[in-house]
């Protein structure tokens, strides 16, 4: 195996790759930042149009400053370090939140022109050094996005944990909670297009989406070659991963004031605030990446060249930041048990049996099997399924009547008052 | 699968929203640069604003300091007192005259019981409540600034935002539904003339709404006669 199957480290490595390299990342930082920003105010103004408001529009044009106006804010507002906090954990958090979110960011795969056929697919030149538009393209690719979003689960959990206080506490324990569960059911997602593109670098994911598909003009993205249910699941999973709404229990206002960064104030809050936003946009290009070809698209203009690429990627990412803020604006928050039901009673079997679905048919097209023989391995799942299906909700139902019974055991009981004990309203 | 479709129509409820027509106004408080918008919602016409005092059309002060509308006011924020005319130069027709009177609008609630109360409608409500103040003193109106100017209309103190057109209406509610909101006395004029507007028309108020619906359905019947 190979270091890693950038072009530019495969003949040597000196001070130019460096500097290359350094190009690359000081382009990244900056490009998140200010896509941060402008998701800020994109996702403020849109939200705003959806209900009927006019949003902000004081800063700069159209209001496009207005991140900025609140970022200069934030930093200059007196920061507040509560007294029964764990002070070191408490400063910790909020990077240990961050830095993932920036990480995540350079295996994606931004630009560059997947139309050429001559195996250099994606590949531009930068200082004369041929290299992929993406920080980094490391083997493991999409595992490292696993890796990182788990790692921001402890940013969350510690920033509750350390302020000492008892809604923080509530919101990281649920955001611990809900991010776990649906890690789950994303994992299973990925497993089905990892099967299907036989890899996991994203670079090379990306190439396995190139190229026309099926009658010449459907593009054979894995949201069609996995037969769309990972792509349902992946979004689902992955928005309740970002803590967005309909998921954003973590910070339910009406019950947990702020959630886990209730008593963060000044620019502590600001970065959790840019790590939201920034996962948002990591979240996005991960979807496109993984479902809908990334940087890959047909060449509609004359002058080609890596920036069709980009072109194609920033027009599906936008498409995502869009639906993240449709989503916020129409769906109310789910109830802390209907997220776990949906987790782990319909996403995470979904998911599993879809993905053994995909690996049956692949298991089929590696023996050679007829189509017969596919179909009638398809039907046989399918019944499997179903039974399985109904086995599990005859096991919750009963499982509700007779948590329901006891119930009402409990209550039979309690109406009589006992001694020293106090009646139980009917 | 009903339940699919219902979430889906939520998503098209939000999504024609994006088109509609935004419900917000553009408002700076008087203070946008050119070019700026700066546009009040159009207000109702009977709301309850600042306060202005009336005069009768010859110039002289409507107000007799009888002090009842600082004995009705829920909020004891009006301080009136009286004083006897000079008999050579009167301010007001009578015996005596507002002598102070002073409105502190940090605790004024609008309810407008004041006007109810005034028995010679010196006192009545205007259609202005973008006023603002940075201190405490200023929060006072004395007599000098609630009195109507000599064209019979509000004092523009610098601080209050006044559009075109507002300042016509300042009796809005006492003409509705004088005296004590009673309905047989709808119509009737009970008010003095003022300053610059003279004897001031009734509104005709719900028989008239009514009036017109009857019209309009070609039915009789309905309200009260």
């Amino acid at each position: 195996m190979t270091f890693a199957v950038d072009p530019l480290f495969v003949d040597s490595f000196g001070l130019s790759e460096v500097v290359v390299v350094l190009l690359k990342v000081v382009l990244v930082f900056v490009f998140l930042l200010v896509a941060v920003m402008l998701n800020i105010w994109f996702m403020r103004k849109v939200i705003s149009d959806m209900q009927n408001r006019i949003g902000p529009n004081l800063a700069g044009p159209w209001g496009i400053l207005v991140t900025l106006a609140d970022g200069i804010k934030l930093f200059f507002k007196e920061d507040l370090i509560p007294e029964k906090s764990h002070r070191f954990v408490f400063k910790m958090a909020p990077y240990l939140s961050l830095i993932p979110a920036f990480l995540v960011f350079a295996i994606v795969p931004i630009g560059g022109d997947f139309n050429r056929a001559d195996g250099s697919e994606g590949v531009v030149t930068i200082l004369g050094h041929d290299t992929l538009l993406q920080v980094a393209d490391p083997p493991v690719g999409i595992l490292f996005f696993l890796a990182m979003s788990s790692l921001a689960i402890y940013g969350v959990m510690l920033a509750g944990w350390a302020s000492g206080s008892k809604y923080p506490l509530l919101g990281s324990v649920r955001a611990s909670a809900q991010m776990v569960s649906y890690e789950a059911a994303l994992g299973l997602s990925i497993a089905s297009v990892v099967l299907i593109s036989g890899t996991l670098s994203m670079h090379e994911m990306v190439l396995a989406q190139t190229g026309a598909g099926f009658g010449g003009f459907i593009p054979s993205w894995n949201i069609i070659l996995t037969g769309f249910i990972p792509f349902v699941v992946f979004l689902i999973a992955g928005t309740a991963e970002l803590n967005h709404p309909p998921f954003d229990l973590v910070e339910a206002e009406q019950e947990l004031v702020g959630g886990f960064h209730t008593e963060y104030s000044s620019i502590r809050f600001a970065l959790f605030y840019l790590a939201e936003f920034m996962n948002q946009i990591t979240m996005g290009a991960i979807i496109v990446t993984l479902f809908l070809g990334g940087p890959a698209g047909p060449a509609l203009f004359v002058p080609q060249g890596w920036w069709i690429g980009v072109f194609w990627f920033f027009l599906k990412l936008m498409v995502f930041l869009f639906a993240f803020v449709w989503l916020r604006a129409t769906l109310p928050r789910l109830r802390y048990d209907q997220l776990m039901d949906l987790g782990w009673k319909v996403l995470i079997p979904l998911s599993l049996a879809w993905f053994l679905v995909l690996a049956g048919i692949r298991t089929g097209r590696d023996r050679g099997w007829s189509s017969v023989e596919v179909g009638a391995f398809a039907v046989g799942f399918g019944v499997v399924c179903m039974l399985c299906a109904g086995l599990l909700m005859m096991a919750l139902r009963s499982a509700r009547i007779a948590r329901l019974a006891e119930l009402e055991e409990d209550r039979a009981g309690l109406h009589e008052p006992t001694e020293g004990g106090v009646p139980w309203p009917n | 699968m009903a339940e699919l479709t219902d979430y889906l129509k939520g998503f098209a409820v939000t999504f024609k929203k994006l088109f509609e027509e935004r419900v917000t106004k553009e408002y700076r408080g008087g203070m946008a640069k050119p070019g700026q918008p700066d546009e009040k919602r159009p207000k109702v016409e009977r709301l309850h604003g600042r306060h202005v005092l009336n005069r009768y059309e010859d110039g002289m002060e409507k107000c007799i300091g009888c002090e009842l509308c600082a004995g009705v006011c829920p909020a004891k924020c009006i301080h009136v007192r009286g004083a006897d005319n000079d008999p050579d130069n009167p301010t007001s027709p009578g015996e005596r005259f507002g002598y102070v009177y002073e409105i502190n609008y940090l605790r004024c609630i609008h309810c407008d019981l004041c006007v109810e109360a005034c028995p010679t409608q010196a006192i009545t409500e205007s259609k202005l409540f973008e006023f603002s103040f940075t201190n405490r003193n200023d929060a006072i109106y004395t007599r000098d600034e609630l009195l109507v100017g000599d064209d019979g209309k509000p004092q523009k103190l610098p601080w209050e935002d006044w559009r075109e057109g507002e300042d016509e209406l300042t009796s809005g509610w006492m003409r509705a539904t004088s005296p004590s909101g009673d309905h047989r006395y709808e119509g009737v004029v009970q008010w003095s003339e003022e300053l610059g507007y003279g004897v001031r028309a009734p509104e005709l108020g719900q028989s008239a709404e009514t009036a017109d619906a009857d019209a309009d359905a070609g039915t009789s019947g309905g309200g009260d006669a």
